[in-house]
């Protein structure tokens, strides 16, 4: 009795084993082609870096802009300048505002943007170039304050954690439209390219004249 | 594997001799009326017969062009001047890459990550998603910052610093050779989206390449489920390295910074992300001081790619004027072209089939009468949208703030246009000289100083 008993709990142990395994194969792959299969938590977590504005993938850690000077002046000022003033053709970091609705806009890549969060972002995932990735998340908060600073956005001694980061408010934050931007296509038009197309033509019959011609002679 | 190589080496080499014997016994009977207008054949190489090369005489490609952003990044350029029919070859297809490196990426390592707002977070390698039903699409790319003004003005800064290397690069490819059209092939990222379950309230996507700044770009997720595909093919073959190998995103009719490369990870999420690629850059700023943003698809346009800057006219007589238009809604549904300075158009014939979102090839009879005159073409799409003049996009960028347009409109929008990587799509004119000289007669016309 005991000898059954103890093969029939190995036997359906056994089976409760394959079954799960199964299981686990099936609710891993896609549904339709079951195909691929469920990432490991340190799979999505390696990717899972995309810093959007409101800052919810930020890492822990801290950092200002004096700390920041320092990180800049070496790895940074060879080609955006000591100042933040850029090198061409290695982009400005600092300035601009105010001069976008005149004759010389000067659009730098940092005080021009409408949220902070993209600075962090975007040094964390291309900067500095040649060595991509080296810098730790302490590090990129306080580079990221020094160029806040530069730029006038914060003080000098302000710190930038997951929390503080997201809600600057920078000085373009409205400067862009559609404000949110489109996620859907327009019944009529489609995606709107919004000001590079001219309105539909209600007589499809060409016009008669180029005006752009007459203009270039 | 690599044992075999010598040994299959020495087969074809062999196996290419006898057949020079072979071959060679008649053309030498024959005597050398043959041999006198051309080199003698010879034995193919290995390369020739594997994976075959072009002919020696032919030499068109890829000119690389500093471009706008100087020595930051590589860019080569597809001579849109030597182009036939519709399809780019991949050796010829337009790179802008914003980085100096090229991945080196092994397929058997490749994966993709399908997360975020999904029910399913799922990831692929590379031998499951060619499992897949796939599609083979024909779509052209084209570089945001195509047949802007910044890189005309990178053009004349290098023919002015040195004019000995830039002496074969045109207007044609060095301001508007980032665009190309292939057949892709891949998976419809719909598809791969339903496996994983996109979840309620899941608006947009992110999307991110495996390349050294592993560039990021936000969509919206109904572009993404309408007709993107995750493709591995260009062309009846893997994709080049520099065009994305062995994975990328192929958003049809959309500004070329969307279609990353290198395609590794794709997170579902309910808002933009606002990277760098899509604020500091890929944004156009009006005169207003406002800029237009997530501004995606590209309107009608169309180039006659020849006779154009790159040619010469022998003399009067007749010419088939030929050229390129393309969309990004929808297909060309008209091409009109004018070779009398814009005075009177007359229709193109169109090549078919006329695929949506792609290059279509029109062809126009002329016969030319010697004088000076100047030449272009215009595009309308199925939904209308007709291609505009450089004055019309001058005035919708000005946005009413200059009721009367004049020339000054048009510099002043060139200024914006500076630090704008919107999609130009003017009208080009090409101006045919006397002298049969093919020159632009539509930049040249404005005030740019280097």
């Amino acid at each position: 009795m005991r000898y059954t008993a103890l093969s029939t709990s190995k036997f359906s142990f056994r089976f409760s084993v394959i079954v799960l395994l199964a299981c686990g194969a099936a609710a891993g792959q896609s549904p339709t082609y079951k195909l691929g299969r469920t990432p490991t938590e340190a799979e999505v977590r390696a990717w899972d870096h995309a810093v959007g504005p409101d800052g919810k993938e930020l890492p822990a850690g801290s950092g200002s802009a004096v700390e920041g000077a320092k990180i800049y002046a070496t790895k940074c000022s060879f080609c955006h300048g000591k100042n933040a003033e850029g090198i061409f053709p290695f982009p400005r970091l600092a300035g601009g505002v105010g001069t976008y609705n005149t004759p010389n806009p000067i659009r730098s890549s940092a005080a021009y943007l409408p949220y902070a969060t993209t600075i962090w972002d975007f040094i964390n995932r291309a900067m500095p170039r040649e060595s991509e990735g080296t810098l730790t998340p302490d590090e990129i908060y306080a580079v990221t304050a020094f160029i806040l600073f530069k730029n006038g956005t914060i003080k000098e001694t302000d710190v930038l954690d997951k929390k503080s980061l997201p809600e600057i408010v920078m000085p373009n934050r409205f400067g862009f439209f559609p404000d949110p931007p489109q996620s859907a296509p327009d019944k009529e038009r489609g995606w709107l390219p919004y000001w590079n197309q001219v309105p539909i033509a209600k007589d499809s019959k060409p016009a008669a004249k180029n005006e752009q011609a007459s203009a270039a002679q | 594997m690599n044992s075999n190589v010598p040994d299959r080496r020495g087969f074809l080499k062999k196996s290419a001799a006898l057949a020079g014997l072979a071959v060679g016994a008649i053309p030498f009977a024959k005597g050398t009326a043959h041999a006198a207008d051309n080199p003698l054949p010879d034995d193919p190489t290995i390369e020739d017969l594997s994976y075959g090369a072009r002919s020696r005489f032919e030499t068109t490609y890829r000119v690389h062009s500093v471009g706008a952003l100087n020595a930051n990044g590589l860019r080569n350029l597809t001579p849109l001047q030597d182009t036939m029919g519709v399809i780019t070859p991949a050796a010829l297809h337009f790179l802008v890459l914003r980085e100096q490196h090229l991945p080196n990426i092994d397929p058997r390592e490749h994966t993709l990550l399908i997360h975020g707002m999904v029910d399913r977070p799922l990831i692929f390698t590379m031998e499951e998603l060619k499992r897949f039903p796939s599609v083979s699409r024909i779509h052209f790319l084209e570089c945001t910052g195509n047949s802007g003004l910044m890189h005309y003005k990178s053009y004349l800064a290098d023919k002015k610093r040195s004019p000995d290397l830039t002496k074969e690069m045109h207007i044609i490819q060095a301001l508007h050779g980032r665009t190309s059209c292939s057949e892709w092939t891949g998976v419809p990222l719909s598809l791969l989206l339903q496996e994983a379950g996109v979840q309620k309230g899941a608006k947009w996507i992110v999307a991110e390449g495996n390349d050294s700044e592993h560039h990021a770009k936000s969509m919206p997720l109904e572009k993404c489920l309408d007709d993107v595909i995750v493709a591995y093919g260009q062309n009846g073959e893997a994709l080049r390295r520099e065009q994305g190998y062995p994975l990328r995103l192929i958003v049809p009719g959309w500004q070329g910074v969307n279609n990353v490369k290198y395609l590794r990870n794709i997170k579902v999420v309910d808002h933009p992300y606002y990277f760098q690629s899509e604020t500091s850059a890929y944004t156009n700023l009006r005169p207003d001081g406002k800029a237009t943003i997530y501004e995606s698809q590209v309107g009608p346009k169309s180039l006659i790619t020849f006779p154009c800057d790159a040619h010469h006219l022998k003399g009067p007589g007749y010419y088939q004027i030929t050229g390129l238009a393309w969309c990004g809604r929808g297909a060309i549904s008209r091409v009109e072209v004018s070779t009398d300075n814009g005075a009177t158009w007359k229709d193109a014939v169109l090549q078919t089939p006329v695929f949506n979102k792609a290059h279509t090839r029109f062809r126009f009879d002329w016969t030319w009468n010697g004088s000076e005159t100047v030449i272009m073409s215009r595009c309308t799409n199925e939904f209308g949208d007709i291609q505009p003049t450089m004055l019309e996009l001058a005035q919708l960028w000005g946005n009413n703030r200059e009721p009367h347009l004049s020339g000054d409109a048009v510099e002043r929008f060139w200024e914006g246009a500076n630090i704008s990587e919107f999609l130009n799509n003017p009208i080009q004119l090409w101006k045919v000289g006397q002298d049969g000289s093919v020159s632009d007669a539509l930049y040249s016309t404005f005030n740019v100083k280097v």
